[in-house]
């Protein structure tokens, strides 16, 4: 008993002391001024991150959005009210599925890769041989992939639901009949600006910030062993499709939760 | 020149988990020489350069270099202090994105405003020096172990600094870039008045061109003094060490339980 305790209480502590580490990492990291090189870099890190990860993000937005009019319509058409298709399947995707879909993909497919590279760089000295040359790996390594993190996974959510609502189209207008007008007539009536997609972009740029700041804490701070990395890389899905998932709903609540 | 010793260690303490690696150790490395550290296989002769070059804090004791505690600048000054080193390093350590040419290009380009033309002549002349320029278009995953540490070495002395650390340059070599590595470190330092520290295994190659020799083992430095000195030194330790014999008192073994002991334990406990 008193021997969990103590376990439960070290946990507590590592966690606390985890945490404290990410944070100073993050703050060392982005503290500086921009400068001609680091733009070089984060362009090269934003076609790594960002246009490498445009397919499975487009690809997904497609059938999401399709498989959203199949739904929709099939229950809306009961209530005769198909027309209101356009509105379900864009409110859906500019406020939840987007944002939250696009993440834990960019999770999978940029955070997995970005954990796993910066581990093999810091297993094999690549980050110590930086740092003896006297450039700081924080300023050269991390911080280009962590901008690009930040900026490219809004710019995907938006590529995400762009082909979505497409996709919905696809499926409502062309396949299933609904009306043309009112599929885009209905959403350009109830889509707030504002409220919707300034919001839905919002919870895309605290997901951006979340799981880019894990996958490239999880690189730096891993064991330096192959065994490491394969752990690392896994601790990058598994929490930043928590987070994710977690903040969603902290986020609706805030942002949607008075709407009524 | 200024003679005042441009590196010194004072009472250094550290430990990895419970195991206490160095137990106040105390060194001088002079300016402009060629300074050797031996010690047998994992008695801290990796982690006593990391400790010199910044990347591990001490527990106690503290290294000054050119008179800066090096564990008491911030960040910032601790990147500036490092201009003045280089390393070689255990395994190279190569940035495997980029090729041959841009990894001993790399600090010319970060920490100097060189022309293009200028950088291409200095990375092809350290290549020369270390016999791969032709090797220069290569990735560095498509080079042998020993090809791959004489491309850092040419990395570490891209900017000619004032430091240099070399941790087994020769593990690897052939008989004849053997011979051509101990050559070019001496001949830099003779030609660039460079302040060198060599860690080696290889007693005869390392003697031959050491000014100081340092021997840690157990935590301590066990002897230290010209290698002249110590070839001639009456200590049974230093002796064993100097010539290579296994039978002795220094322990070629990591700690561990006697080893009858152990092998009967067969089965019961690991
Ligand atoms: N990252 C690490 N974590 C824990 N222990 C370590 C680590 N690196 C080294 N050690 C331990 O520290 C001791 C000294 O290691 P070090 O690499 O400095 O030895 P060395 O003298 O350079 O040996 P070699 O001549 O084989 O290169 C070893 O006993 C090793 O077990
Ligand atoms: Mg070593």
């Amino acid at each position: 008993m008193i021997t969990r305790i103590t376990r439960l209480g070290r946990r507590g502590c590592d966690l606390v002391e985890a945490l404290g580490r990410a944070g100073m990492f993050l703050g060392q990291s982005l503290v500086g001024r921009p400068s001609g090189e680091g733009v070089k870099l984060w362009l090269r890190q934003m076609h790594f991150i960002g246009v490498l990860s445009l397919a499975i993000i487009l690809v997904s937005g497609l059938f999401i959005g399709m498989v959203l009019a199949l739904q929709g319509y099939t229950i809306l058409v009961d209530f005769g009210a198909e027309d209101a298709l356009g509105q379900m399947v864009s409110l859906s995707l500019l406020r939840e599925l987007a944002p939250v879909v696009a993440a834990l993909l960019f999770a999978g497919r940029a955070g997995s890769a970005l954990t796993a590279e910066i581990g093999l760089m810091k297993a094999t000295e690549q980050l110590s041989s930086m740092e003896m040359i006297g450039v700081d790996p924080l300023k050269r390594v991390v911080a280009p992939r962590l901008w690009a993190g930040f900026v490219s996974l809004p710019l995907l959510t938006v590529g995400f639901s762009v082909i979505g609502i497409w996709g919905g189209h696809l499926v409502g207008v062309e396949w299933l009949g609904v009306y043309e007008g009112s599929y885009w007539g209905n959403m350009q009536a109830s889509v707030d600006f504002v409220d919707d997609i300034g919001n839905g972009m919002l919870k895309s740029l605290v997901f951006a910030l979340v799981v880019t700041w894990i996958a490239v804490f999880q690189g730096y701070d891993l064991v330096p062993t192959s065994e490491g990395i394969s752990r690392a890389t896994t601790r990058t899905v598994v929490y930043s499709s928590l987070a994710v998932l977690g903040l969603d709903f902290v986020l609706t609540a805030l942002m949607f939760g008075e709407m009524g | 020149m200024d003679d005042s010793p441009l590196v010194v260690v004072e009472g250094l303490r550290f430990s990895r988990g419970d195991r206490e690696i160095f137990r106040g150790v105390d060194m001088t490395i002079p300016r402009g020489k060629i300074t050797a550290i031996m010690g047998p296989s994992g008695s801290g002769k990796t982690t006593l350069l990391k400790l010199i070059g910044g990347q591990l804090t001490p527990d106690a004791g503290r290294v000054m270099i050119d008179g800066e505690d090096i564990h008491a600048q911030s960040r910032k000054k601790l990147f500036t202090l490092r201009r003045r080193m280089g390393m070689l390093f255990q395994s190279g350590a190569l940035f495997s994105d980029l090729s041959v040419f841009e990894n001993v290009a790399f600090p010319l380009r970060v920490h100097t405003d060189l022309p293009e033309a200028m950088i291409r002549d200095v990375v092809l002349m350290k290549l020369e020096a270390v016999g791969l320029r032709g090797a220069r278009e290569l990735m560095p995953a498509e080079l042998s172990g020993g090809m791959a540490r004489r491309v850092a070495l040419a990395r570490a002395l891209a900017l000619d600094p004032e430091l240099i650390f070399y941790d087994e340059p020769f593990v690897g070599q052939d008989p004849i870039s053997m011979g051509v590595l101990v050559q070019l470190i001496r001949r830099v330092n003779d030609a660039l008045g460079l302040t060198a520290v060599v860690v080696s295994h290889d007693i005869k190659e390392t003697l031959s061109i050491a000014d100081y020799v340092y021997v840690i083992a157990d935590g301590k430095v066990m002897a230290h003094g010209t290698p002249e000195s110590l070839n001639v030194d009456q200590d049974p330790r230093v002796s064993q060490f100097m010539h290579g014999e296994p039978d002795g008192p220094v322990p070629f073994h990591y700690p561990a339980d006697d080893f009858h002991k152990d092998m009967l334990n067969a089965g019961v406990k690991r």
